[in-house]
């Protein structure tokens, strides 16, 4: 009886890898915890061993092959003494079938008619946006865990070692509260640090530099103390990473005036943000997120691309109802949006971008013009973006309204773990076309 | 104006003896205005401990840079701020050192390299390592001077930031100044303060904090080591706070007699003074035109202060962002 050897997922996040190696052969014999094949991920090089004891019958995906799903077969294994039975063509090249969009490039709105439109991938967009800011303005230096060698955790830093040098891409041992304070002081004194933090979760134990030091020290100083900072990193559900490490930080620090927020979705927006807030005069929390990193939307060549704070992006226009939302959640709002074309009701989807500041005006016309608003966002509900945004809605644009404002957020408990818990914690479009149909009476 | 450009130019240890006198008088000053109600908040007073900012001061050079805690007026006055712009912040006026909007614990003036006067025990010792950083980025040979007490050195972050300075070789000069009273609690004491910067493979040394001359002497060494590119250093200063922790503490964790014991012997104005009239290198008249002098500042200061305006109102929503 032959069974399935499907592809690892070797991380949380992991979507696709690169099978390198076979290091066993067809008709080979192999134990139980038997190294048998090499994959590659965009993190990190990875040996698969054998889970089961057997004799491995058809390779499915020969190596070398590039982007192969998780959970795609790529060899069977015989039970010992089984003989290898050809594999059934439904089995063959699998690698060519990825699920429906979840991979596919985004097209991401807003570009000129007719302008060549090629995939970006986010984590390379945020590379590119660390790159040219460095080669632009030699004050600009990296502070963070395994950012040099290591090209940072998630390969966001990939490359700059070698190309600026360690004077400017700096290592440091696991030490937030410290390394924080180390690239604030470099900025009083003049530099332009990026101080990337390996999962926000990790900032908590550096909020007192962020919220003390950084963002406050311009206004206590009278104005005589700039404090340009970034401090970036991944934030959020990553996937069944645990209650400790995944968290939305994005109301947390958009509560503090002093400090400029962002959480780009798109990867132009990822690069253009990114690029901003490392010219900012002032501290920014730049939020990433592991589920992102891998993603890829069709954006032109971007050059010099620079998106300024506080504008919001429209990526749909929709008389019906408006879905206004921020970071990953924008993907969440997009499928509904797509699920509520299906019904006749057309969304207009806002992507904030930026949390503070934040664009209330972009919000409010697209209120004064749908009538009916659904917020949407990953964080929790109490003291959300979202409950901020009903309220600023409620007082600028009573009038205009023909329903309460719907807020969609994560649900109001810890990260759980188990992969069914943590889906329920997340917002999921059906949830938000619900809310969508709740404005709308239907 | 800064406060050394005020009266006559004294040099060497007369300078010191003026330096020192300066802030004890801004400090007697500030704790009256305390008492009258016009200095609001919480206020923390150097007097007792004058000789480790101005021992260290001594050795500074054009460029050097410096940070401390919330106990930092003698700090700003030893690094030559003008008297009058720290007074009026103390006051909340518009014409002080942050506006009006910093207080106490919240001055900072980067053309003099002084970067805070910062409320949170211990949070400006990695922030000045950051300094430090800056510097070394630059390649320059200055000295970044950190200065935190013996209740900051319990921080986690003061551990974190012996590792990172080390780590980097950061041109920093880490002044632990020991004022024997730990905050209003006077907790018993942990490992002691130096061993736990050589742990990290930091140079170190220990002196007596109430004699500016072993100060400057210590600083001297320590300064060069830090200048020729070998790392960070690390000094231990012991001295002694005469007042409570802050204005609001009684400091009934010692006795009043221990207080006016070390005052009578160990006090580093009064030992100066009395060293620099048996050597022989200053008269009697000199030294009380110096004290006239100074109380002259301290009084302007205060004056001035008294009189300066208010923050306007549309002050408020001013210096949150580059912008506004």
């Amino acid at each position: 009886m032959a069974t399935e050897i499907r592809m690892p997922a070797l991380s949380p996040a992991m979507e696709e890898g690169r099978l390198a190696r076979w290091f066993v052969a067809e008709g080979d014999a192999v134990q139980e915890g038997d190294v048998i094949a090499e994959i590659e991920t965009d993190k990190a090089t990875l040996e698969f061993e054998a889970v089961a004891a057997g004799r491995l019958g058809k390779i499915l995906v020969p190596e070398g092959t590039a982007s192969v799903k998780v959970d795609t077969p790529i060899a069977l294994l015989m039970a010992p003494g089984d003989t290898p039975a050809p594999a059934s063509p439904a089995r063959r090249a699998p690698v060519a079938a990825p699920r429906a969009t979840r991979n596919a490039a985004m097209r991401e709105p807003g570009w000129e008619a007719g302008v060549h439109l090629a995939p970006l991938i986010v984590r390379e967009a945020l590379r590119d946006a660390l790159t040219e800011e460095m080669s632009r303005d030699e004050a600009v230096i990296v502070i963070g865990e395994e950012v040099a060698a290591a090209e940072g955790p998630y390969r966001v830093t990939q490359g700059l070692l070698d190309r600026f040098g360690s004077a400017r891409v700096i290592d440091v041992p696991v030490t937030e509260a410290a390394f924080a304070g180390l690239g604030i002081g470099a900025a009083f004194a003049g530099l332009r640090p990026v101080v990337e933090f390996m999962n926000f979760s990790f900032a908590l134990q550096a909020m007192d530099q962020i919220v003390n030091s950084a963002a406050k020290t311009r206004y206590m100083s009278g104005g005589a103390v700039s404090c340009p900072i970034v401090f970036r990193g991944p934030n959020g559900a990553a996937g069944r990473v645990g209650a400790q490490h995944a968290q939305c930080f994005a109301a947390w620090m958009a509560h503090v005036p002093g400090l400029a927020v962002a959480y780009p979705y798109a990867a132009s927006d990822a690069k253009g943000l990114l690029k901003a807030a490392i010219r900012s005069d002032d501290p920014v929390v730049f939020l990433e997120n592991e589920r992102l990193y891998g993603r890829s939307f069709d954006a032109p060549e971007l050059g010099d691309h620079v998106v300024p704070f506080g504008q919001a992006r429209i990526w749909r226009e929709g008389a019906d109802v408006t879905l206004v939302g921020y970071g990953p959640a924008v993907g969440t709002m997009l499928e509904a949006a797509d699920a509520l074309a299906d019904e006749g009701v057309a969304a207009e989807v806002i992507d904030l971008r930026t949390l503070r500041p934040l664009d209330h005006a972009t919000v409010l016309e697209g209120v004064r013009k749908t009538h009916r608003c659904v917020t949407v966002e990953e964080g929790w509900p109490q003291g959300g973006i979202g409950e901020h945004l009903a309220a600023v809605i409620m007082r600028e644009a009573f009038d205009w309204l023909d329903a309460p404002v719907a807020c969609v957020a994560g649900s109001d408990v810890p990260m759980p773990y188990a992969e069914t818990l943590e889906a329920l914690a997340l917002p999921r479009a059906e949830d938000v076309v619900e809310a969508a149909r709740r404005v709308s009476y239907r | 104006m800064t406060a050394r450009e005020e009266g006559a130019p004294e040099s060497g240890d007369v300078g010191l003896y003026r330096d020192m006198l300066l802030i004890r008088r801004f400090e007697e000053k500030a704790g009256q205005l305390y008492g009258m109600g016009l200095v609001g908040g919480f206020c923390h007073l150097y007097i007792g401990q004058e000789a480790v900012v101005t021992g260290m001061e001594a050795v500074a050079r054009e460029g050097d840079q410096r940070i401390t805690s919330y106990r930092g007026h003698g700090h700003m006055l030893a690094a030559g701020i003008d008297p009058g712009a720290i007074m009026a912040e103390l006051l909340g006026r518009e014409t002080g050192a942050s506006r009006g909007k910093g207080g106490s614990m919240h001055m900072f003036s980067p053309e003099h390299g002084f970067w805070g006067g910062h409320g949170i025990v211990g949070a400006q010792v990695p922030i000045g390592a950051g300094i430090a950083l800056a510097e070394k980025t630059r390649r320059t040979n200055n000295v970044t001077f950190v200065y935190f007490g013996d209740a900051a050195a319990d921080q986690g972050q003061v551990a974190e930031t012996y590792r990172l300075a080390a780590l980097l070789s950061l041109p920093c000069l880490f002044v632990i100044e020991n004022n024997s009273y730990p905050g209003p609690s006077a907790a018993p004491r942990g490992p002691q303060l130096l061993e736990r910067a050589r742990a990290y493979g930091i140079e170190t040394a220990a002196v007596d904090g109430m004699d500016v001359r072993a100060v400057r002497e210590a600083a001297d060494v320590a300064a060069l080591h830090v200048r020729a590119g070998k790392g960070p250093y690390a000094i231990e200063a012991r001295t002694y706070r005469y007042r409570g922790h802050s204005m609001a503490d009684p400091a009934k964790y010692r006795t009043r007699e221990e207080a006016s014991r070390v005052r009578a012997t160990r006090d580093p104005i009064e030992s100066l003074r009395e060293r620099l009239l048996g050597e022989g290198a200053v008269t009697e008249e000199v030294l009380r035109a110096i004290d006239r002098e100074v109380k002259d500042i301290v009084s302007a200061a205060a004056d001035a202060a008294r009189e300066a305006p208010a923050p306007e109102p549309e002050a408020l929503h001013l210096h949150v962002t580059a912008e506004a």
